[in-house]
């Protein structure tokens, strides 16, 4: 896979961003392919982000507790907890685990489509696939991510104060108001915002890989390999790049 | 709908209505077509033959436009479908339906969905005229009754059956069949080659099959097409192709054993 073949993929992503966009302003909207995907991509996704969230807030208090304690700042655990989950950890992890299941998910799937000649099919009929097929994919994660980091968000500082509690002995009280104080809304929208960006980049990765599928099953299998591959650095390399533009932006 | 007896194809039989000139096409370096001259006249059964890997699928999708030759022209009912756009296809679409090889239907919808699905597009009726129609068509490749079930539910002849009663659910003058037959048991197989017949003779419509089948080729054919070093080879009816001077088609037809014959002396 050279660099060629990378540049050949992104003007191709880039392209199907532009069908994508197209045909969000085309009406009617086809509301309910949308609430289908909303449902698989979002509403089903809820458990893995719910267990995700709550596991990394309570690990983090638990390290924070012991770790500061020789310092006599035990009392900043929730402190530290909330703000590494609201900024960072709540987006990142959820888009990590929701973008496995999800891209996944949409490369099968369409990549079935894709070698028994569904796709070819839904043209002949007289539609298009990437109002059919993408652009619910695309809206719905866009939409989903940043709901599932807002519970990503709750859960894990919850799951956060729970351990701080047990560990530190604040009372239940004390932990909420210092979470409250902690978080500045710029934080939470900084996180929310960057979720919005990764639900793009899972939607458009698995459609375009997933539509892109050649070689019968075996390729399929193959393609969602990719896709999870992709997905996961195209996260994580864009965190950093959009981290520094919110922070340039919001300080 | 409250004509059962669908509509005659428009215009004169005979007439060229489908026509590649000088099509070339390649995938990457694989060259498909060098030179692609054809014409498909209104109302004829024209069978496309050739090895396997030559492109006949290929040139089938180029026909409505799901691959855009590199150049040359195609033109459907005299327009130019090469430098059509995407919504202008349409319009070729609903008169140039596809079956498509696996059948290609939507796994995730019931039978009557996936007949539904383009009487939607075309904005065919209301609600309870597609019903009707979706019944219409499933009585015409003698699958009644079946129209909640899910296509994985069928068989593979079956899912053919389906997948013709959804091509042929918008009234198409044209049908393009890839590969009808590969993979049925031979009971099916005639069986398949029955309905293209009895539409080709009910429905008036012209065809286009491409198959590697010869059961189907002497079944259903008016004329005969050969791809043959990345163009068409040979056109003329299947009686001429088993006399004919080319040694490889000779040995198509025959289905392989004019080449032992050959070979042995």
């Amino acid at each position: 896979m050279g660099f060629g073949f990378f540049l050949q993929s992104l003007g191709e992503v880039m392209i199907l961003t532009g069908q994508v966009t197209r045909e969000l302003f085309r009406r009617p909207w086809e509301i309910r392919l949308w609430i289908a995907q909303l449902d698989q991509g979002g509403v089903q996704s809820m458990s893995i982000t719910f267990l995700t969230a709550i596991f990394t807030g309570m690990v983090m208090a638990s390290q924070f507790a012991i770790g500061l304690e020789p310092f006599g700042a035990s009392l900043y655990t929730g402190k530290l907890v909330s703000l590494g989950i609201v900024r960072e950890l709540g987006p990142v992890l959820t888009a990590l685990l929701v973008g496995g299941r999800v891209g996944a998910g949409f490369t099968a799937e369409m990549g079935s489509m894709a070698v028994t000649e569904q796709i070819d099919a839904i043209r002949a009929l007289g539609a298009n696939p990437v109002r059919k097929l993408v652009l619910p994919r695309v809206v719905a994660m866009v939409i989903a991510l940043p709901l599932l980091t807002v519970i990503a968000d709750l859960v894990g500082c919850f799951g956060g104060i729970v351990i701080t509690m047990a560990e530190v002995g604040i009372t239940l009280r004390f932990g909420l108001k210092q979470m409250i104080e902690t978080i500045e809304v710029a934080d939470l929208v900084h996180g929310i915002m960057k979720s919005a960006f990764f639900g793009y980049f899972i939607a458009i990765i698995g459609c375009w890989v997933g539509m892109n599928t050649r070689g019968g099953t075996e390729g399929v299998g193959q393609a969602t390999t990719h896709t999870v591959v992709w997905t996961s650095i195209t996260i994580l390399v864009s965190d950093f790049f959009l981290t520094r533009l919110f922070l340039a932006i919001y300080g | 709908m409250s004509d059962t007896v669908p509509k005659p194809a428009r215009g004169e039989p005979g007439e060229v209505i489908l026509r590649f000139s000088d099509v070339h096409k390649a995938f990457g370096k694989n060259v498909v077509y060098r030179g692609l001259d054809l014409e498909i006249r209104r109302g004829e059964t024209l069978t496309i033959i050739g090895g396997s890997g030559t492109g006949k699928s290929v040139c089938l999708k180029m026909l409505i436009g799901l691959l855009r030759p590199d150049s040359g022209s195609i033109t459907a009912f005299g327009q130019e479908v090469t430098s059509m756009k995407e919504r202008e296809l349409l319009e070729v679409r609903k008169r140039v339906a596809m079956l498509f090889q696996g059948g290609a239907l939507f796994d995730s919808m019931t039978v009557a969905d996936n007949i539904k699905y383009p009487l939607r597009e075309h904005n065919w009726g209301t609600e309870e005229q597609m019903e009707a129609r979706v019944h219409e068509v499933l009585d015409l490749v003698d699958m009644p009754g079946i129209d909640q079930r899910k296509p994985s539910e069928l068989s593979g002849g079956m899912k053919k059956r389906v997948a013709l009663a959804r091509t042929i659910a918008v009234e198409p003058e044209v049908i393009l069949y890839d590969e009808p037959t590969t993979g049925l048991d031979p009971i099916t197989i005639r069986r398949i080659n029955g309905l293209i017949l009895r539409l080709q003779e009910r429905l008036g419509v012209t065809s286009v099959v491409v198959t590697h089948d010869m059961d189907t080729v002497f079944t259903v054919t008016d004329r005969l097409a050969l791809v043959y070093d990345k163009r068409i080879a040979f056109t003329g009816a299947p009686e001429e192709a088993e006399h004919s001077e080319m040694r490889f088609l000779r040995e198509f037809v025959k289905g392989g054993k004019g080449v032992l014959e050959e070979d042995l002396g």
